[in-house]
């Protein structure tokens, strides 16, 4: 789906197709379980009607054994002549409607000597019963009726016939054998069978009707097919040859199942090619099977019907889905096109643009009144910001100014004394802000001395600068030839000390040089200890000690220490912005590695190491932005020597 | 070859006893066959030739007679009721041996196609399980082969005749049953028994080659309408070889026969049949051989028979087939 896709469109793909997707998975699922339950039902109810059929046949079919079995209980153990014989047969005919004929065979010699066969059979004919002797048409005993019993010497029912002489009758018939007891054996006597009419039977089962066009068939135990709704197959086809026809080897091992007395419910396929279902169960007396054809179509027409019938219902509902979400999705988008529109003339600057008004309290109409709210505070903070940015330009316009003042009041122009040799002095300031509180300072005091200046105010920015701009005036004002630099400090500190209501206060690092001899005087008010350089040692820290930062306390003494510097020898002073910048993974420079740096670059020019240094601070810091006031001051002293006269003179 | 070579014989001898072959054809001769039964694919060439007009072809207005229990062919024959009888060799060899003047006008089975079967649940796998055993047998000369068999390896089995269907041995009255191979075989098939279940003994392969069904007419008829009994066989046979080519027409005209004589029809019982047919007249395949009367078969056969006591003497296998008539 792509993404420029409307809100619409996007609703409509994801609804419509995730309803039509369950709708589906519910209907299928529906169908699937409806189909299970009837085919469930269809086998209890297909096994009642078999049930049901197969005990009517059965009823007919036993009151017939029976009726014959007592004839035979009655020809072995009765004493009858054929008067008798006859009377038992005739009567036996007529009391029973289901029994269209009987006859009592015997083996040959065993009741007529003169006919050797001996086999009256009443009928039911033309005009009432009548009697046909078999014996004198043909010979009875290789027939099946007789032969099967008197081989088996146990009742048998026939394979169904068509009787052609008594009209294309299929009848069957039930022979039972009866003996005599002689000399202590048993043997047989004869046969005597009924003959039942089957068309009675078989418009039973044809007239059952299974749902439209399903239907119920009778085979024998041959699996020859006695009922059927196609005529030609009645008599002419077994399960057999139909399997073999088709060749179907599952009908064939269906038959054998039918044949063998089983009974099973099997989908199945009719002649005329109909998925159907079949029950087939025994009749018990004869071995035949009944079955039962239902049609899978007319079966689950209903399920599919209803299937149907749901199937639109639920394309309708996800038809009508699909409009509501469109008008749904019309009254989120429109509101939002309004504001995307009214959002573009914003932000062309124009706060004067009317906002689509709003209906509802839903979402949209939330994000309305956020979008109201929107548009007046920007237009309160664009004219606030206005204001403010013009303070802020006047701010640091003067800021600027401040700076260019600051920086003015420090000597910039090296070297200072280009005309004196015995000494050079180099120095840098960096401030982290447009001012800043470090400063310093030289000047000559006499033309021996030159005294030397490094603080650093407390805080930083204007208030920092102004305190350093007073303390950098009292320094001045204050060295006098003669002074010292205790002296310096002490003078300082008292001035700035009193009325010092901001509790502002600055370390000094005051140092005065005679450059005639290399003596320095220095006193400390609580500034980094200044490192000596010198080129054939190595680089030292001046000794610890010293006094207070100058302007905290007053009446504070400051020390004065001295120390004589050998030609070639520098200062290096510096404020605690050197040593304590930072790099991003929060380390300090740090003293170490300043009088690293410094050992290495002995020798050279003053402003180079000046510089060299500061490269490295910032190449240290990286991106780190600059927290405090960078300020470094070099002083060498070269020595005061027959040279500098040399030099000097002209 | 020897077969056609005898119709021609027979129509040479025609040639000079009758009218004109042209004179023949205008003028359609009657005549009539009884066969064995009533209609089934057994008799399938017979059938075929009258519905596609063969037998008209050839001049004749044929008249077929269906057998049956009740009717017998040879009587038929014998009695002049038939012109032409399609009989067993068997039963044509003893009736000539017995004095009636068949003769074979052509051989239609060339093979003996009985067979014994069996059970194999019953413990019969070999021809000795069957001594003491209920073995069922039709009557007559049907039963001249099964006897043959029990007497080459010297069994005694206890003989229930046999009726026309199969449900004694179904019903298990009988431990082996005569079947015919194109007809009882298949039918205990389609009764549900599978062929694994059975234990078959097709007596040809036990050295009874009786040649079965052939066509037959009096010599005395032989004599009057010599080309009669050519064309008979040659339209027979044309039938015949009809029936093999085009299956399907052959078993709607003999299932529509059966249904007129109204005995149960079954198309795929009638292909089977049809098929086993074609291999009985063609056991090796070649038409040319077909409808001929193989000397050393016809011998075979009569050694049987004498050796049975059915007949004295084994009458000329020259006589016996027209040769005889033809060369006079």
């Amino acid at each position: 789906m792509p993404r420029s896709r409307s809100i619409a469109f996007k609703l409509i793909l994801v609804f419509t197709l995730c309803s039509a997707l369950i709708f589906s998975v519910i209907l299928g699922y529906n169908y699937y379980q409806s189909r299970m339950m009837l085919e469930k039902e269809l086998e209890g109810n297909a096994r009642n009607l078999a049930m049901s059929l197969v005990n009517r046949v059965e009823t007919v079919l036993a009151s017939v054994g029976r009726v014959t079995e007592e004839m035979a209980f009655f020809l072995e153990i009765g004493k009858y002549g054929e008067r008798e014989l006859l009377a038992l047969l005739r009567g036996t005919v007529e009391r029973n409607g289901h029994i269209y004929g009987s006859v009592a065979a015997f083996e040959p010699d065993v009741f007529c000597v003169a006919t050797r066969l001996y086999a009256p059979y009443f009928h039911k004919g033309k005009g009432g019963i009548l009697l046909t002797h078999l014996e004198r048409s043909h010979s009875y005993l290789f027939r099946d009726w007789y032969q099967i019993p008197r081989e088996l010497e146990k009742p048998e029912w026939s394979e169904p016939y068509i009787d052609q002489e008594k009209g294309n009758i299929l009848m069957t018939s039930y022979s039972v054998p009866f003996f005599e007891n002689r000399d202590g054996k048993r043997r047989l006597r004869g046969v005597v069978a009924s003959d039942v009419s089957l068309s009675a039977l078989t418009e039973l089962v044809s007239s059952i009707k299974v749902l439209k066009t399903g239907y119920c068939t009778l085979s024998s135990r041959n699996g020859t097919i006695l009922t059927h709704p196609v005529k030609k197959l009645i008599m002419n086809e077994t399960f057999f040859t139909i399997a073999e026809a088709r060749n179907d080897a599952g009908l064939r091992e269906i038959g054998r199942k039918m044949i063998r007395g089983g009974s099973g419910f099997v989908p199945f396929k009719t002649l005329t090619g109909v998925k159907s279902w079949l029950y087939y169960a025994p009749i018990p007396s004869t071995g035949w099977t009944l079955s039962v054809m239902f049609p899978e179509a007319e079966l689950l027409e209903n399920v599919r019907t209803l299937s149907m019938t749901v199937a639109v219902m639920g394309l309708v509902g996800i038809l009508l889905l699909a409009v509501v979400v469109v008008i749904l999705a019309r009254s989120i988008t429109t509101p939002l096109h309004a504001l995307a529109a009214a959002t573009e003339v914003i932000a062309a600057g124009n706060f004067e643009v009317n906002l689509p008004p709003v209906r509802s309290h839903d979402e949209v109409g939330i994000l309305s009144d956020a979008f109201l709210v929107m548009k007046e505070s920007l237009k309160d903070h664009m004219k606030r910001l206005t204001e403010t940015t013009v303070a802020k330009e006047r701010i640091e316009s003067e800021l600027k100014i401040a700076h260019d003042i600051q920086m003015g009041i420090l000597p910039k122009i090296f070297p200072p004394f280009p005309d004196r040799e015995e000494f050079d002095i180099y120095a840098l300031i960096e401030p982290a802000r447009e001012v800043g509180g470090d400063f310093y300072d030289f000047f000559q005091i006499d033309d021996t001395h030159l005294c030397f200046v490094i603080a650093d105010v407390s805080g930083k920015g204007v208030p920092a600068s102004l305190f350093m701009a007073v303390t950098k005036t009292l320094i001045k004002a204050t060295a006098r030839k003669g002074i010292t630099p205790d002296k310096i400090l002490c003078q300082v500190n008292d001035e700035l000390s009193s009325d010092n209501e901001t509790c502002m206060f600055v370390s000094i690092f005051c140092g005065i040089l005679d450059t005639s001899n290399g003596e320095l005087l220095y006193a400390n008010g609580g500034h980094n200890l200044p490192l000596l350089v010198q080129p054939g040692s190595g680089v030292s820290f001046f000794p610890k000690g010293g006094g207070l930062v100058v302007g905290a306390m007053e009446g504070s003494v400051y020390r004065c220490d001295r120390m004589l510097l050998a030609p070639g020898e520098s200062l290096f002073l510096y404020t605690d912005g050197v040593t304590e910048a930072m790099n991003l993974r929060d380390e300090q420079f740090s003293e170490a590695r300043l009088a690293q740096e410094l050992t290495a670059l002995r020798g050279r020019p003053l402003q180079e190491m000046v510089k060299v240094i500061m490269g490295n601070i910032r190449n240290f810091a990286g991106d780190a932005p600059q927290s405090d006031d960078i300020t470094m001051l070099l002083v060498q002293y070269r020595g005061d020597n027959s040279n500098h006269f040399l030099a000097a003179s002209p | 070859m020897k077969g056609f070579l005898r119709i021609c014989a027979l129509t040479a001898l025609a040639m000079l006893l009758l009218p004109p072959v042209s004179a023949v054809a205008a003028k359609l001769e009657k005549a009539s066959l009884i066969l064995l039964w009533s209609p089934q694919a057994q008799f399938a060439g017979y059938y075929i030739a009258l519905d596609k007009g063969i037998y008209r072809k050839h001049g004749i207005d044929l008249t077929i007679i269906p057998g049956g229990p009740e009717r017998s062919a040879a009587d038929h024959l014998r009695q002049g009721e038939a012109d032409f009888a399609v009989l067993w060799l068997t039963t044509a060899l003893q009736q000539r041996a017995a004095g009636a003047g068949f003769v074979n006008v052509a051989q239609i089975i060339q093979k003996s196609s009985m067979m014994l079967v069996a059970r194999k649940s019953s413990g019969i796998k070999t021809p000795a399980d069957l001594n003491g055993r209920a073995v069922g047998l039709w009557g007559g000369d049907f039963a001249i082969p099964p006897h043959a068999f029990f007497k080459k390896y010297g069994l005694r089995v206890r003989e229930v005749p046999q009726s026309y269907t199969v449900n004694l041995f179904l019903r298990g009255g009988i431990d082996a049953a005569s079947a015919m191979w194109y007809n009882e075989y298949h039918t205990i098939l389609n009764s549900g028994i599978n062929p694994d279940e059975l234990t078959i003994f097709f007596l040809k392969d036990h050295g009874q080659s009786f040649p079965e069904d052939g066509i037959y007419i009096l010599d005395k008829t032989l004599r009057k309408k010599p080309l009669l009994a050519a064309a008979v066989a040659r339209a027979s046979l044309e039938g015949w070889l009809y029936a093999f080519d085009h299956p399907g027409e052959a078993l709607d005209i003999v299932i529509g026969y059966m249904e007129q004589a109204k005995v149960p029809a079954n198309r795929i019982h009638q292909k089977w049949m049809l098929e086993r047919m074609c291999d009985l007249m063609l056991p090796t395949g070649n038409r040319q051989e077909m409808g001929r009367l193989k000397r050393a078969d016809y011998e075979a056969v009569g050694q049987v028979l004498r050796e049975n006591l059915l007949v004295r003497s084994i009458p000329d296998y020259a006589v016996f087939t027209g040769e005889a008539y033809a060369a006079q």
